[in-house]
């Protein structure tokens, strides 16, 4: 379990020179190269969902959250949103999760040449949430949580191995009150990964993680992308988060989406790294309505 | 180092024994007033007196032919008050319709005292087994509707939203998420009650009875068997206790995940 684990910092030197040699084709994105690792890629595994957003709006009461909103995601892309508190983008998660219905506009998912379309209540059980906090059942034990809403025979052997995937197998007969904070979004991580998402939205997940236990989520996270090809959608308010996990990062502001910018840097990524910096440096710039800095932020 | 860890056992079974101290010292000054006349018996025998009276009782069966019928008594007025605060608050808990029907009504009621209905209940049921049966079943009734109720309705809602996202749904949802989560406070409802149940129950069998540890009580008085009376006394405590105890002992089962439940 030293994929994700944060005190080794020369693998991320490494890593780091590697990034450094791929810069100058970070013109391309790496979904060529995830796709071209079949041996990660078990062979039943679920492709992500395309996504379809067409003029997408949320009204509570007088006031608009959400105002028409477009967008296209391709099937297996990690989507991340970021805007100031209360820019909307919790709700966008919550309407692609059908907690709430949008006021306007539809959803629309391809399922490619064979599957034709279908709406969002058609694949709910495709979808799958985590939220902020880990919401776990303070009355059950991990690997009951896990199990949640999983039927048949072999519910607690599939239970299992989720935990073993987010590294917590030696946990599965803990309560969750005795978890770290960072465990217990693990824990939340396996409960959606068990049912195969082909769609995995995210909520802030980390936000009331430390730094290092985020890193560590960030290379769990992606890895688990990797592994199984889900379409991931982030939200959360820290840009460098965004660029660490996501393909592409939107930005939402007064109900829109203000700035779409692919992050096309290899991975694993290493945040302080010149290029990483500039993209972080950039979208923050246009979070925070400053002129551009140049590309020479303070963090390179 | 290893002066400290010899007395230290010591020094904890001392510190354990100094809380009864003080109802060692009542109980030896009790026994001193009554072997001096200071006390009259009429007014309290002398501790030795009680603890003849309870074994003479307990030798002769008496004792336990009495709390067989007081515990029968409590158990059945129990199960059948808190049986239906439990089903009516799960009720008014999970379903708006049978709050908005119901529950006005039922805190409108809570608010009469139990033992102020005695002497309705003397005239409805007269003063055989069903009005002992009533009073208790009545008092009991309340606490654990109440908290019954509250539980339902303070389940996190987030945890409701993500076991709903997750599929859950009827009863899968009730039973894994919001019985659980309404649990603590139900146990809450139930020891309360249970605390309540000996006290209606006292009453109940002090106004008249021909069975069970009131009666005994009451004819003890008559005869002005004060060893008797104060054995009465004492047992109602006991079984008060034993009755908190096997309360705290589901709690610590059922909420055995509940970090201040833990073991």
């Amino acid at each position: 379990m030293t994929l994700w684990n944060p005190m080794h910092p020369q693998v991320l030197e490494l890593n780091g020179a590697a990034l450094l040699a791929h810069d100058a084709d970070a013109g391309r994105t790496d979904h060529g190269a995830r796709r071209a690792a079949p041996a990660l890629v078990p062979p039943a595994a679920p492709h992500g969902l395309a996504l379809q957003l067409r003029g997408i709006g949320k009204t509570y009461g007088a006031r608009d959250v959400l105002g028409g909103i477009n967008l296209d995601i391709a099937p297996g892309e990690f989507v991340a949103v970021v805007g100031r508190s209360g820019c909307g983008k919790s709700t966008l998660l919550r309407l692609l999760a059908q907690l709430e219905q949008p006021s306007t506009g539809e959803v629309v998912v391809d399922l490619g040449l064979a599957g034709g379309t279908r709406t969002l209540a058609q694949v709910r059980s495709d979808i799958r949430l985590m939220f902020q906090d880990a919401r776990l059942l303070p009355w059950k034990t991990v690997l009951d949580n896990v199990a949640l809403g999983l039927a048949g025979p072999d519910a607690r052997d599939r239970a299992r191995e989720a935990l073993a995937a987010v590294g917590l197998a030696d946990r599965a007969d803990d309560w969750p009150a005795v978890l770290s904070g960072g465990q217990r979004q693990r824990v939340a991580l396996a409960r959606a990964l068990v049912h195969a998402p082909r769609l995995l939205l995210l909520d802030e997940p980390l936000g009331a993680l430390d730094a290092l236990t985020r890193i560590e989520m960030h290379r769990l996270i992606e890895s688990l992308w990797q592994r199984h090809g889900f379409t991931a959608l982030l939200v959360t308010h820290d840009v460098a988060e965004a660029v660490a996990v996501a393909d592409r990062v939107l930005l939402i502001e007064d109900g829109g989406v203000a700035l779409d910018r692919h992050i096309a840097l290899p991975r694993p990524r290493v945040q302080g790294a010149p290029a990483f910096a500039r993209h972080e440096a950039a979208i923050l710039n246009r979070v925070l309505q400053r002129p551009a800095a140049g590309g020479k932020p303070a963090t390179a | 180092m290893s002066l400290s860890e010899s007395t230290s056992p010591t020094r904890a079974a001392l510190r354990r024994g100094i809380p009864w101290l003080v109802p060692l010292a009542i109980l030896l000054l009790w026994e001193l007033a009554s072997l001096r006349g200071w006390l009259s018996t009429r007014v309290l025998p002398e501790p030795l007196a009680v603890a003849r009276a309870f074994w003479q009782l307990a030798a002769s069966g008496e004792l336990w032919t009495h709390v067989a019928v007081s515990s029968r008594r409590a158990a059945i007025g129990f199960a059948v008050g808190g049986g239906l605060g439990l089903v009516l608050g799960l009720a008014t808990g999970s379903f708006r319709l049978a709050e908005t029907l119901l529950d006005s009504t039922l805190q409108m009621l809570r608010n009469i005292p139990a033992l102020a209905l005695i002497p309705l209940v003397i005239l409805w049921f007269g003063i055989d087994e069903t009005a002992k049966l009533f009073l208790v079943a009545l008092g009991v009734f309340f606490p654990v509707y109440l908290n019954t109720f509250h539980g339902i309705r303070a389940v996190d809602k987030g945890l409701i939203e993500m076991a709903k996202s997750y599929g859950l749904s009827g009863w899968q949802l009730y039973r894994h998420v919001i019985l659980p989560g309404a649990l603590p406070s139900i146990l809450v409802g139930v020891r309360f009650s249970l605390g309540l149940m000996w006290v209606l129950l006292i009453v109940a069998e002090t106004i008249s009875a021909q069975a069970g540890i009131g009666y005994l009580t009451m004819n003890a008085r008559e005869f002005l068997q004060t060893d008797v009376v104060l054995v009465g006394i004492l047992l109602y405590a006991a079984l008060g206790k034993l009755a908190d105890v096997a309360a705290k002992a589901l709690e610590r089962q059922w909420l055995r995940w509940h970090p201040s439940y833990a073991a």
